[in-house]
């Protein structure tokens, strides 16, 4: 049996421990706040793009000599996985859920004779895929030294991307990121960016006549050819900021888990120490007792 | 005079939506004033000030890049950058012209070299309107 000290020990180790969640659980409850607006705050941008891209789009689509980034390269030989992770861990399933949906995605695409092409964005996300995509890991884009995500960020990123794609280097790309739908739910995400889906275009089509018809300036070619990259770096900057606020969110109940868990631990510890001491100061007093006897 | 719905959007935010009576959008083939009842419209920007009139208030706002588009619901302009024109930082903006300029002049091919070259001009047509304004106020 451990002696008295080192369960003392041990309990205040546990405790030291339990304070450090308890302070990281309510950081990340106050960071999670300022990313879910954050969040939130970016939703109008990047909706009325979609309405806007939607309605330029359907008229083009299907026509010959639609731009490559929207109608794609009609191959799908090589694609490009854009991970989104985070930089820091302790922060429960967050990380290994979606670098596990980017490893099965690359798993069944190898299956299926493709080439995989994986770019990681965030540092844990590399650190997981590395041990088995080492060679297929082309690009890791480093967020750490950002202190709060800005649309630079995202520019950046889409640039690297559409280079990559204007030189040939992949037909489509796909972007892994956590859907922030609640505090204790994240849902893993993948959403194709390159040729971009719009199901919205299609029912406008669908639907038919009453959509306006607008006077393009300058013309519509040229639009598009601006309105396309934008449009990826939208998409990558409310995926970064979707995955912000999932981040926090997931860091916040794994941190919540472990205080708990912590709290757990003292109790039973506190009745092993009790338990032992009252033993001990019972031994004591037998072995004085018994040696009066024996006077 | 009839009045119609304007938003101004950035990546980050919503920066204004409400009712206006008049807008200048500095479109990327020329400047277009919109008023209520546009015809459907989409237009690209380039850098320059945009103008909002609403009531007897006029608001000018420095926008760099993005898309304007006219609808029957009314404008929306979706602006890489958008500054209220009294807190654009002049010196930072000098600054980024002549970053720029330095950009330019190692520009991968000809027609980029062209097309930066457009663009700076229009910077340096910013930062004149700009540095007038301010010396009109003094």
């Amino acid at each position: 049996m451990a002696s008295l000290k080192e369960l003392r020990n041990r309990i205040a180790s546990v405790k030291a421990t339990q304070k450090i969640t308890k302070a990281m659980q309510m950081v990340a409850a106050a960071k999670l706040r300022r990313a879910q607006m954050a969040a939130e705050a970016a939703r109008p941008y990047a909706e009325r793009m979609d309405a806007i891209l939607a309605n330029i789009a359907g008229k083009v689509a299907g026509q010959p000599g639609a731009p490559a980034l929207l109608g794609g390269t009609g191959k799908d030989d090589v694609h490009l996985l854009l991970v989104c992770t985070a930089e820091r861990g302790l922060c429960g399933a967050f990380n290994s859920s979606i670098a596990r949906l980017a490893r099965d995605r690359a798993n069944a695409l190898m299956a299926a004779g493709k080439t995989v092409k994986i770019i990681c964005v965030g540092r844990k996300g590399y650190d997981i895929l590395r041990r088995t995509f080492a060679k297929n890991i082309i690009d890791v884009i480093d967020l750490r030294t950002v202190r709060t995500l800005g649309y630079e960020n995202a520019q950046e990123i889409a640039q690297k991307v559409v280079a990559r794609y204007e030189a040939g280097e992949f037909d489509i790309c796909t972007l892994f990121y956590s859907r922030f739908k609640s505090v204790i739910a994240q849902i893993p995400t993948a959403q194709q960016i390159i040729p971009p889906q719009l199901p919205e275009a299609k029912a406008e089509t669908a639907a038919g006549t009453n959509t306006p018809v607008y006077e393009y300036e300058p013309e519509e070619d040229e639009i598009l050819a601006e309105l396309l990259p934008t449009n990826l770096a939208t998409q990558i900057f409310r995926a970064l900021l979707e995955n912000a606020a999932s981040e926090q969110g997931a860091r916040m109940s794994a941190m919540d888990s472990a205080t708990r868990n912590a709290g757990d631990m003292i109790r039973k510890q506190t009745i092993t120490y009790n338990r032992t001491r009252q033993a001990m100061i019972t031994k004591e007093l037998i072995e004085i007792i018994s040696g009066a006897e024996a006077l | 005079m009839a009045s119609f719905q304007f938003e101004l959007v950035a990546p980050a935010k919503l920066l204004f939506s409400g009712e206006v009576d008049e807008v200048i959008v500095p479109g990327a083939e020329g400047e277009f004033t919109v008023l209520a009842n546009h015809a459907p419209l989409v237009s690209t920007l380039r850098p320059g000030i945009l103008t909002v009139k609403a009531g007897g208030d006029v608001k000018r706002l420095y926008v760099r890049g993005g898309f304007a588009e006219v609808s029957e619901k009314g404008l929306t302009v979706l602006a890489e950058d958008a500054t209220a024109v009294e807190d654009v930082n002049m010196t930072e903006f000098a600054a980024s012209v002549s970053a720029y300029e330095a950009k330019l002049a190692s520009a991968p091919s000809e027609e980029a070299r062209y097309k930066m070259a457009e663009t700076l001009f229009q910077l340096k047509a910013v930062q004149a309107q700009l540095g007038g304004g301010s010396h009109a106020a003094h």
